[in-house]
């Protein structure tokens, strides 16, 4: 079984974004960037799968700019065996991505396409949802738990209330949570290697998808700020305090 | 514009992630709901009974009975058709099902809503809530999940709805629901209560969780929230977790113990009217935040608060 990854070149998640003082957008300049960790949690399933003999190949690609390359060098130093770049300078909405994800899977036909519940820049947690639907395929979003069972996969979601588990048709789409598994680091000898693994790059035009944006942004602002408050001595004081807002009898 | 609101429910019951969903949809226009489940006749009865609610379409069909998003998108996009906007809670099961059918309709997903600015433009939270986008929609429909603690509650009595039968668009074949752990909850739902307690990863183990934040919590009528680091540890399960990707949280108190603040927990709780932080070290992020900070040892100060509120 051949495993598709899409990867999204983000903000690292230690970085605190800053909004641009125009308004226009968030400050990206000289900031670092990483693999979406939901992402990096989706390459390291695969590769698991493929550890255990479930998977024969992993196919990590990614859609934005030039450097986006860096982020599937990583997935490629993770352990994934090639790579598709689809460069485009335009910011692709969660739609578009679908869009193109769909075209890569009509030529790559993966049984398992496994990627991040959410990038944690615009937060919208649509793209492996709308790629099902696409597709046509079941989806198993925000995985704790991948096991595939012939040609059917159980995925145990983290859910409100708890936890839920479903069995999808393969081929299916996963999406990732956080305590689906610890991402490995690359070691420098497979750094080095996943230099010269296969990195293949297109165009959104190569694949004939409309990639236009759907939603126009506005403005960006900072949210409301708050302020630090007031420090206590003691409990004695933090209780009389809660007992004035009403909080405790 | 007409709206169509997925109604969230479980064991009989409307949630209220719902209600706010209804709110925020009514400020589109006229709201209509669509209650998918099985056995479902009490559910579509109560949620007509939401103030301001027009027509409810009922699918009572046991395809439909976990909300499995296979099943119930292309329910939904069939009602679309006489319909501008879809609404959904952004629950786990709104979120799972909203972007299936926004993508079956052609439409780019407004997520997270935190304000209807008009018919077409919407604030939301990127970047973990630290910057907040208006967005425009050049759609013709609108695909729209909800965030709740950002809209009031409609009311859920008051209302005289019409409910209506719909046929189910039966099982899509694609995937079945296998079973779910549900946690009992003894205590308030996170996203609805007033006051909740959260713990992080300083609490040491799940058993010091459970003897010091468990106590407090019931003393104050209080939810129980946790870090991701304390979740992570296993200290409690998931469904505890607050933040950027865990649950969105917006109470009359906050009472974050041993949590050092970093900005993906503050994501899910800093909208909180009153923010209490207990830490040792006090230069701790959370105390930038919060409304009254307490620099002290957990381990002493939470046995004595709990004793003494």
């Amino acid at each position: 079984m051949k495993i598709l990854v899409p990867v999204k070149r983000v903000i690292d998640y230690n970085v605190k974004p800053r909004v641009k003082a125009d308004g226009t957008g968030v400050d990206l300049a000289n900031v670092k960037m990483s693999m979406n960790p939901f992402d990096e949690i989706a390459v390291e399933e695969a590769i698991r799968l493929k550890e255990k003999g479930v998977a024969t190949e992993v196919v990590a690609v990614s859609i934005g700019v030039a450097k986006a390359q860096e982020t599937l060098r990583t997935a490629l130093a993770m352990g994934a065996d090639r790579a598709i770049l689809i460069q485009t300078d335009d910011e692709v909405e969660p739609l578009g991505v679908a869009k193109l994800l769909a075209k890569v899977q009509e030529e790559e036909q993966a049984g398992l396409i496994v990627l991040g519940k959410q990038a944690i820049d615009d937060d919208s947690n649509q793209t492996g949802q709308m790629l099902a639907a696409l597709l046509n395929l079941p989806q198993g979003t925000f995985a704790s738990k991948v096991e595939v069972e012939g040609d059917k996969v159980s995925v145990t979601r983290e859910v409100d209330g708890g936890l839920e588990t479903v069995k999808l048709s393969t081929p299916a789409i996963v999406t990732t949570d956080l305590r689906l598994n610890e991402p490995r680091y690359a070691s420098l000898p497979n750094i080095m290697k996943a230099k010269s693994k296969p990195l293949a790059t297109k165009t959104p035009a190569d694949f004939g998808v409309d990639i236009a944006p759907r939603l126009e942004t506005v403005s960006v602002a900072e949210p409301a700020k708050r302020s630090a408050g007031v420090k206590v001595a003691d409990v004695d004081e933090l209780v009389a305090k809660l007992k004035s807002m009403g909080v405790a009898a | 514009m007409k709206t169509l609101v997925w109604v969230e429910h479980e064991g009989g019951a409307v949630k209220d992630a719902t209600l706010s969903a209804v709110t925020a949809a009514a400020k589109l226009g006229e709201v209509h709901l669509l209650v998918a489940g099985e056995s479902v006749g009490g559910v579509a009865e109560a949620a007509a009974n939401i103030a301001g609610v027009g027509k409810v379409h009922v699918a009572d069909d046991a395809a439909l009975g976990h909300a499995l998003a296979e099943n119930v998108a292309p329910l939904v996009v069939q009602l679309m058709a006489d319909h501008d906007a879809f609404v959904a809670p952004a629950t786990s099961n709104g979120k799972n099902i909203a972007p299936r059918v926004a993508a079956l309709l052609d439409v780019m997903q407004i997520s997270d809503i935190l304000s209807v600015e008009s018919e077409d433009t919407f604030t939301r939270p990127i970047y973990a809530g630290n910057a907040i986008a208006t967005v425009k929609s050049k759609d013709a429909k609108k695909v729209i999940t909800v965030r709740g603690t950002a809209f009031e509650k409609a009311a859920a009595e008051g209302g005289s709805g019409t409910v209506e039968a719909v046929a189910s668009t039966g099982d899509a074949g694609l995937s079945s629901f296998v079973g779910a752990e549900i946690a009992k909850l003894e205590r308030p739902e996170l996203t609805s209560a007033k006051v909740i307690v959260s713990g992080g990863r300083a609490l040491k183990d799940g058993e010091t969780f459970e003897q010091l934040i468990f106590p407090l919590a019931d003393k104050l009528g209080a939810a129980v929230g946790a870090s991701r680091a304390a979740v992570d540890a296993g200290y409690v399960p998931n469904d505890y977790q607050v933040g950027q990707t865990g649950k969105i949280v917006a109470p009359e108190v906050y009472i974050a113990v041993g949590i050092s603040g970093a900005i993906q927990h503050l994501a899910g709780m800093k909208d909180s009217k009153t923010i209490v932080a207990i830490n040792k070290d006090e230069d701790a992020p959370i105390f930038q935040v919060a409304d009254i900070g307490l620099v002290g040892d957990l381990f002493k100060v939470v046995p004595e608060l709990t004793e003494k509120l």
